[in-house]
Parts: C-alpha cells; structure tokens; sequence
C-alpha cells in the first residue's frame, strides 16, 4: 500500500502544483464542475492547493437534463466548500425547443453544454479553465498537455502544440483565447477511485450499485451525464473497494454509457477524413 | 459500437496482486534513427510480457496471412494505435507494460513526425531511455542526436539496443565495433551508456528471452536490463530549494506556498530568500483538512508561515543558510531551440526558471554545434542566432539577479526555458556558475545590477567588446613588455584598453599585501575584481602578474566569466635559465642571494597553465611577433556583434 500512496502523493503534487501555476498566471479562472468523480477531486485538489479556498468561480453547465440527485448534491456541495457557483443554461437553445426528445444527442451536447461554455467565456471573459480531463479516457485527451491553448473559435490545433518540459507551461494567450489547464492529465479511473477512497472526498451516491425494483438487477453509473442519454451499467459495486476490483477486469470503457460518445465517433471519422490523425 | 476492445491499461491477469499494480511506474522514452526498429522492439516487448488485450496477436496474423504480407511485430504496434483512435482506453503518448520487477510506462510512443518538439516534452519526464541503433545501419545522426540530447536533458540511465544483429550474420565484432564508436560519442556529450545489448526486435533475440544466436553476449537481456534501472533517486537529501509560487492571503494566515524541489523542510528551520537575502524562521507547514507536518520533502507542494513577516514573491527561492544558490544575472548555458523563429543576438525574451520570470537578452552565441557530430558549425564571430533544431552554447544576462544553481549540482534548478510568442521555444543547463558565500555579500541587497546601459549597447558603441587578458609566467618572462606593445598594437585598432600592471597595483590598491601565499591569493583576487569591472565598462584589459598558483588564475577566471565576460588566458612560457639570464630587475640575483624570500621560480613554487588560451614562447619570438600571434587569436573575440537588432 505505500507504493500506493507513494503514487497517489506524487499525482497530488503535481496536480496542486498545476492549480497554483494557472491561479498566478491568469487574471480570470474558471472551473467547471459537473459534480462528477472527477469534478470533485478538483474541488478537493483546490482545496489543498488554497488552503481550504476555492478562489475562483465554479461553472455547471445546466443542460436542464440533469438527474435531480446530482442537483441536490450541487446544492450540498456548493455550501459545504463555500463555493461561488455559476449556473449556466444556455437559454437560447431551449428557447429554439433544441432537447433531447426533438434532437441528437451530438446537437443537444453541442448547443447545452459547448455553445453554453462558449456563452459563459464570452460573458465574463475567462481565460483559463480547469478541466478534469485525464489521458486515460480516450484518444484525443491522451495527446493533451497540462496547458492546453484553445483559439477564439474553441480549437486545438492538436497537430502543433507548444512543447512542454520541465514544469514550464504555456500561461498567456490572446484576449478571447483561453487556456485549458488539466491538473487530472496523469490520472487514471483507477487512480481517482483510490484517492476519493484515501481522502474520503464526497461524490454522489449514482456511482453506487443500486437494485433495480423492475428486474432485480444492480446497476451502477461509472460515468455521469444528462439523464436521457446516460446508461447504467450492471454492477453490484456497491463501495469504492468493489468499483476498483470491477475496474480491475473490466472490458469496456468508463465513457461506454455515454451515448454522445457514439456520435462524436462519427464525428471523429469526419474530422480523420479531412486530415485528423 | 458498445462493446470496446479490452484495454492493455491494465496488467495480464495474475502477474500481480492488485495493491502492487500502481508500484514503481518506470518512465522510458524509446529513440534512434528512423527504421532502426522502435516500433518493432515495442511491439516485441509487449509481445513477450503478454501486454497485449487478448486475441489480437491472433488477429493480426491472421490479416497478415489474409493480405499475403509477413507478420510484423510492429504491426502490433500499429493496431494498437489504430485502435487508439477508435477511442479505446489506452493512452497515445504514454503506454504501459509489465514485467515481473515492475510497471512501465513507454513515453511518446513513436509515428511523431515533429521530432524534436514532442520528443523533448516525452523525453524530458522519462526516468531512463532504450537507444535503438540498426547493427546494419549503425551510428547514424539521429542516433548521435538523440544521444546529445538525453544528455542536455539530464538522462543519464541509457541502454542501447544494437538491433536487427540477424541481419550482420550476429558478428561480435560488428557489434564491438559499433559499441567502441558510440561509447565514444556518448563520452564526448558527458553520457554513460552502461549497456549494450545485442538483438533482434523482429525474432525476440535478447528481448525477453537470452538468444542462442549470441553465444559471445554474456550480459543482459533488453527486460533484464530494463529491471536494472534505478526508479528516480529521491532528492531529500540534497540542499534545499523552495521556490516561491505565490503568497496568499485568504484568511488571517499569510501562507508562502510552492513547491520544494529538493532538500528538506522542517518547522523552525531558518530559511534564507534569494534573491532579496532576507531571511525568517518556519513557523508552520500548513496541511488542509488535516495535521500540520513537522516537516516536508523533495516533490511536494506545501505552504508555509513564517515567524517574521519579511517580503516574499514569486520567483524568490528559499534555503537554508549555509548552501545557498548562486545569483547571477551574466551565466553561459548549453541551449536547444524549437522556436519557430530564430534565437537572436540582442533582443528581450522571457526567461523561466523554476518560478523565476525574468527578461533576458543573449548577449553571445559562443557556438553552434551540430547535435548530430559534435561539430562546432559556426564561431561567434560568425552566427548571431540559434536556429530550429540548433544546440549551442550562449551566453545570456538577465535584468536583474537570477537565482540558479549549476546543472550538473542540481539540475531542476539549473534548467531554463526561453519563452518566444507566448510558447516555450528552447531549453538550457546552465554551468560554470560560481557559488559565493553568501555571509560576505549578506549585509544588504548587493548583486551585480546591470544599469540602463547593457554591455551590449557599450560594446556597439565602442565597436568592440571588453575582456580581460590575462597574461601569466615567471618574473622576467616578458609579460610587462608584450604587454605594453600589446596595448600599443590594440590602440592603434581604435579600442579602449588598458594595462593593469603589478607593481602598479602593488602601490595603491593592494599596499597592504605581501607576498605570503594567502596574500598573493588576495592580491590576485582583487585584481581579477577591478579587471571585470573595467572590461565590464567595456574596456579591453591586459594584466601582468607572475600569478603563479593555478587555483588563482582559476579563481580569477571564475569571477571574470561570472560577469559575462571572455578570459583570455596567455601563458608567456620563456624558461627559468632565460629569465634568470635576463634577470631585467636583479631580482634573480638578490633571491639566489637569499636577500628576498618566496621568490617565484627559486623558492617558490610556479604552477604552469593546463589550458590557457594561448601560449606565447617569448624566448623565440621577438615582441612584435608574440604580439601578432596574440591579436590573431585575440581580435575575432572582440568583435561587437550584430547591431541590426538593438533597438
């Protein structure tokens, strides 16, 4: 086991160094926070790298679909951390009726969550924002950097990314720019599960097996999203020992209940066809 | 698509119990020449540790078969990047596998076509490196310029796979051959290479499994190797360095936080702030949600109170007061450039050290060197920039004090970044810094500060740079007449120069010095000090001592350089019988006599030169003839430089 914290001291390290990094360097920082896994090991790692402040806003993106639990969570969660919550939905949208019932997931992912960040970043001109994206989670997140520079139009050029080395980041850009800062890159599935376990870092409940009344099966959500297009998986994890032993052999991967993944593939092939790697 | 392919994230099913599968995660980076098999040794090595997800072997043999082509192991390789893309849980730039010692992680794996950019930022985080040298091909520029840059990168645990030995019919001495010639390039770029192993990636030949091809190889196998390398030592132990990251104030508290990068911490430890040298006592290691520790280590990210509420910033670094960092604003670095614009002479750049973020200018490119032959491509008389893909060795100065540690003492603070754009363009190691007791200087904010005029600008104005030139031999040796013509010879090129003769200096600012070896060392020390601060001024200064002791000269050059400025060495080597013949002064006569004591040459000792830049056999040449042998070598160090981009 110390190996074990050994390996989970020196991701915290590095995290925490990144979140101090990307507080002295820009003037306006932003994280966004879906109440997930990974979200809340953010909050956690701000925590410790303010001592015991969060001190720049947090961003939840409404989409208007999201599971009432995790919004009774928000609600516990942003007293408990003394958090200052932005909440955003993109109005327009659902103004136009885009949802989930008249619309792909692809569309509605786009225009609820990506058009509304772009909304959000506009409004109160951020220039950094915190993801809790890791390499493990799929391809395109494995070629990131720690800084990650996005243009005024949200894009990466993936294919020429400044260098990064010895803890020297990219921390300026252009007014209307911004900078992705990602101080989960190292971690895995696994690594999260065992430092929510170490730290005892609240989470959700959804994460947890749960009988279904209907036909007698356990269900478990290993990754969360907007309910209509979030799947369960059949687990009877029902403790973060059991989930880190299910990972252990599981075949499929954590995003596999996400349906948006599905279409972001064709997307994706879309995008290899004009040149994407 | 629902059902995803098996990640290879985690370990074939039994080698391991679960706790141990996070232990020790060994970073290698993969290099060599293109097509000396990197991908294939990958392929080959998850092959034998059964890395793969289950059945793909199978698969690819099975299309292989299908499109009549013959199975690579690097086909495997592919697929899996393939598969990559398709979105499986597997990661690009960082794989894993296991042997049975431990995890590793293979950094970058290969297809990058932008070379140098994405190997630097894999390969600088990487623990240890595997070197691919084709047998058939053998040595060739990548793999001298991999090599090169390991070492700027502080690698320093290499094996080297001399792969496709099937292909030279296994001979030993192909292999000896191509071992004798790489050690020997690697010694010149301060690289070890403890291993050589011979294989063959595409038939698993001292892969995993000791080949029977190699009767004559008695060492390790490529994982056999692999298992050998030492995870990264832990620097606790060495001085400490806390660089400031930021200060805050969110409560009551007023919390130093960063990061330490090594050494060790502890409440009530006195900690010394370089630059600003003020110095307080650790009050509190702070701990969020839990207890306070009494002390922290190398690697982690603390905050700190302190007793005394002294001025912090960013960018200051902390440390005990005895070892304490060096502070300079003029230091020589060796520098690779990825900047898409070149490294000039003369303009500001952003410099980055450690939390240190300070405008500097390069005020030389001492040299270009081809990373691939060690060549030195062009002399600073002649390039005024470092281009794409360049090594060199600069000099820089910055605005103000730098705080810094040499390279080869400890690297993390003796590593830089320049920032060209907004992006990271190059890196340098800094070298031949000199550490200064900080207990003379600690009265007060003293460090070399620049003014509004740079030495640049000076140099520009003047048409030439400053230096000092230090002539050294034996009394009566005819460093005070080549001197003096010298001086004479420089004036007459228009440029400012200046002769600091010894008994000149004897009379006024040294009157209090003997001759005792202590006073000597005093007397040369001064010397050196008023010399930089001359050249510094932008003249050209020519000394004339006897300066018999090595480790003075030494020390002289050291606090010249450290200002930025040339050394130029001359040793006038005329033997004792001629200047004793010579005796210019009497001075012979009255040591023989016994009238004086400690006489250079008689009854003390004269220390000869190693490395002096020249060496002037004055008893063969007359004085116009040294002269001219010294303003050869002399007069292409002064020149200004480039004036096109001062502003």
């Amino acid at each position: 086991m110390k190996h074990d914290n050994d390996h989970l001291d020196a991701l915290e390290n590095q995290s925490i160094f990144i979140f101090r990094e990307a507080y002295h360097y820009f003037k306006k920082v932003c994280m966004p926070w879906s109440m997930g896994k990974d979200s809340n090991v953010l909050i956690w790692l701000a925590n410790k790298a303010f001592h015991g402040h969060v001190p720049f806003p947090v961003l939840h993106i409404d989409t208007t679909y999201e599971f009432p639990e995790m919004l009774e969570f928000r609600e516990w969660a942003k007293k408990k951390y003394g958090l200052d919550l932005i909440v955003k939905i993109n109005e327009e949208a659902r103004g136009r009726g885009v949802g989930y019932e008249t619309h792909d997931p692809v569309t509605v992912t786009h225009e609820l969550k990506s058009v509304a960040l772009q909304q959000v970043l506009r409004e109160y001109k951020f220039d950094a924002l915190i993801t809790g994206i890791r390499r493990d989670e799929d391809s395109t997140r494995a070629k990131e950097r720690y800084f990650s520079p996005r243009n005024a139009e949200f894009e990466w050029d993936y294919k020429d990314q400044p260098p990064e080395f010895w803890n020297q980041f990219t921390t300026s850009c252009e007014p209307g720019e911004h900078v992705r800062v990602q101080p989960l890159l190292d971690w895995t599935e696994t690594d999260i599960w065992r430092y929510i376990q170490r730290e005892n870092i609240p989470i959700p409940t959804m994460y947890f097996a749960r009988k279904n009344e209907k036909d007698g099966k356990h269900y478990r959500y290993r990754s969360l999203g907007c309910w209509p297009i979030t799947n369960p998986i059949q687990s009877t994890a029902s403790n973060i020992d059991e989930i880190i032993a299910e990972l252990a052999i599981t075949k499929t991967s954590e995003r596999a209940g996400r349906a948006q993944d599905h279409y972001e593939r064709n997307a994706m092939q879309k995008l290899r066809a004009k040149g994407f790697m | 698509m629902t059902t995803l392919a098996p990640s290879i994230q985690k370990p074939p099913a039994g080698t391991a119990s679960a706790t141990t599968t996070e232990a020790q995660r060994l970073k290698i980076v993969f290099v060599g020449h293109v097509d000396h098999g990197k991908s294939t040794l990958i392929g080959r090595i998850f092959y034998d540790t059964n890395s793969f997800p289950d059945g793909k072997v199978e698969q690819i043999k099975k299309a292989c078969d299908a499109e009549g082509m013959e199975f690579e192991y690097s086909f495997l390789l592919d697929a899996l990047l393939e598969e990559q893309e398709q979105n499986i849980t597997i990661d690009t730039t960082q794989i894993q596998f296991r042997t049975e010692a431990r995890n590793y992680v293979i950094i970058d794996a290969p297809g990058h076509k932008e070379f140098l950019k994405n190997m630097i930022t894999g390969a600088a985080s990487a623990d240890a490196a595997v070197l691919l040298i084709a047998a058939n091909e053998g040595v060739r520029e990548q793999s001298r310029r991999h090599g090169y840059l390991l070492s700027l990168l502080g690698i320093k645990q290499v094996v080297v796979a001399v792969n496709k030995m099937d292909l030279v019919g296994w001979s030993q001495e192909k292999f000896e051959a191509l071992k004798k010639e790489y050690i020997e390039f690697l010694k010149q770029v301060g690289l070890e290479a403890k291993l050589f192993v011979p294989v063959s990636a595409r038939n698993g030949d001292n892969v995993k499994n000791r080949s029977e091809n190699t009767p004559w190889y008695t060492g390790p196998t490529i994982l056999n190797a692999l298992d050998h390398f030492q995870p990264p030592a832990s620097s606790s132990e060495l001085p400490l360095r806390f660089p400031v990251q930021d200060v805050y104030r969110f409560d009551d508290r007023r919390i130093i936080a960063g990061r330490v990068e090594s050494g060790t911490i502890r409440v009530g430890d006195k900690l010394v702030f370089s630059p600003n040298n003020k110095a307080a006592v650790v009050k509190t290691i702070e701990n969020w949600g839990g207890i306070s520790p009494d002390h922290a280590v190398a690697g982690q990210s603390i905050g700190i109170t302190l007793t005394e509420q002294i001025f912090v910033e960013r960018g200051h670094v902390a440390s005990h007061e005895t070892h304490a960092p060096i502070e300079a604003n003029r230091f020589k670095a060796n520098l690779f450039w990825m900047g898409k614009n070149n490294l000039q002479v003369g303009p500001r750049y952003k410099l980055k050290l450690a939390t240190q973020e300070i405008d500097c200018e390069i005020v030389s490119v001492d040299r270009v060197i081809d990373a691939s032959t060690l060549e030195t491509v062009a002399e600073n008389e002649q390039r005024k920039h470092v281009a794409r893909n360049d090594v060199a060795e600069i000099t820089l100065q910055t605005r103000g004090p730098l705080v810094f540690d040499n390279h080869e003492t400890l690297p993390i603070m003796g590593r830089f970044v320049i920032v060209d754009d907004r992006n990271v363009a190059g890196g340098g190691i800094i070298y031949g810094g000199v550490y200064a007791d900080r207990k003379s200087i600690a009265s007060s904010n003293i460090y070399w500060s620049e003014g509004d005029i740079t030495s640049r600008q000076r140099s520009l104005r003047n048409g030439h740079k400053g230096a000092v030139v230090w002539f050294t031999g034996l009394s009566g040796s005819g460093k005070s007449t080549i001197a003096r013509a010298l001086e004479r010879e420089i004036f007459k090129h228009n440029m400012h120069v200046y002769v600091l003769d010894g008994d000149n200096v004897r009379h006024g600012l040294n009157s209090n010095l003997g001759f005792s070896p202590q006073d000597r060392e005093e007397n040369i020390r001064r010397v050196a000090e008023v010399a930089k601060l001359m050249a510094d001024s932008g003249t050209i200064v020519i000394t004339a001592f006897i300066s018999p002791y090595r480790g003075d000269r030494l020390q002289a050059r050291e606090i010249v350089r450290n200002g930025g400025l040339d050394f130029f060495e001359v040793f006038i080597d005329t033997p004792l019988e001629v200047c004793e013949e010579r005796d210019p002064k009497n001075l012979y006569k009255k040591a023989r006599a016994g009238e004086i004591s400690q006489f250079t040459g008689i009854d003390a000792p004269y220390e000869s030169p190693e490395n002096p830049e020249l060496v002037v056999h004055a008893d063969k040449l007359k004085v116009t003839e040294s002269v001219t042998v010294i303003m050869d070598k002399l007069l292409p160090l002064l020149h200004p430089g480039d004036a096109a981009f001062e502003i």
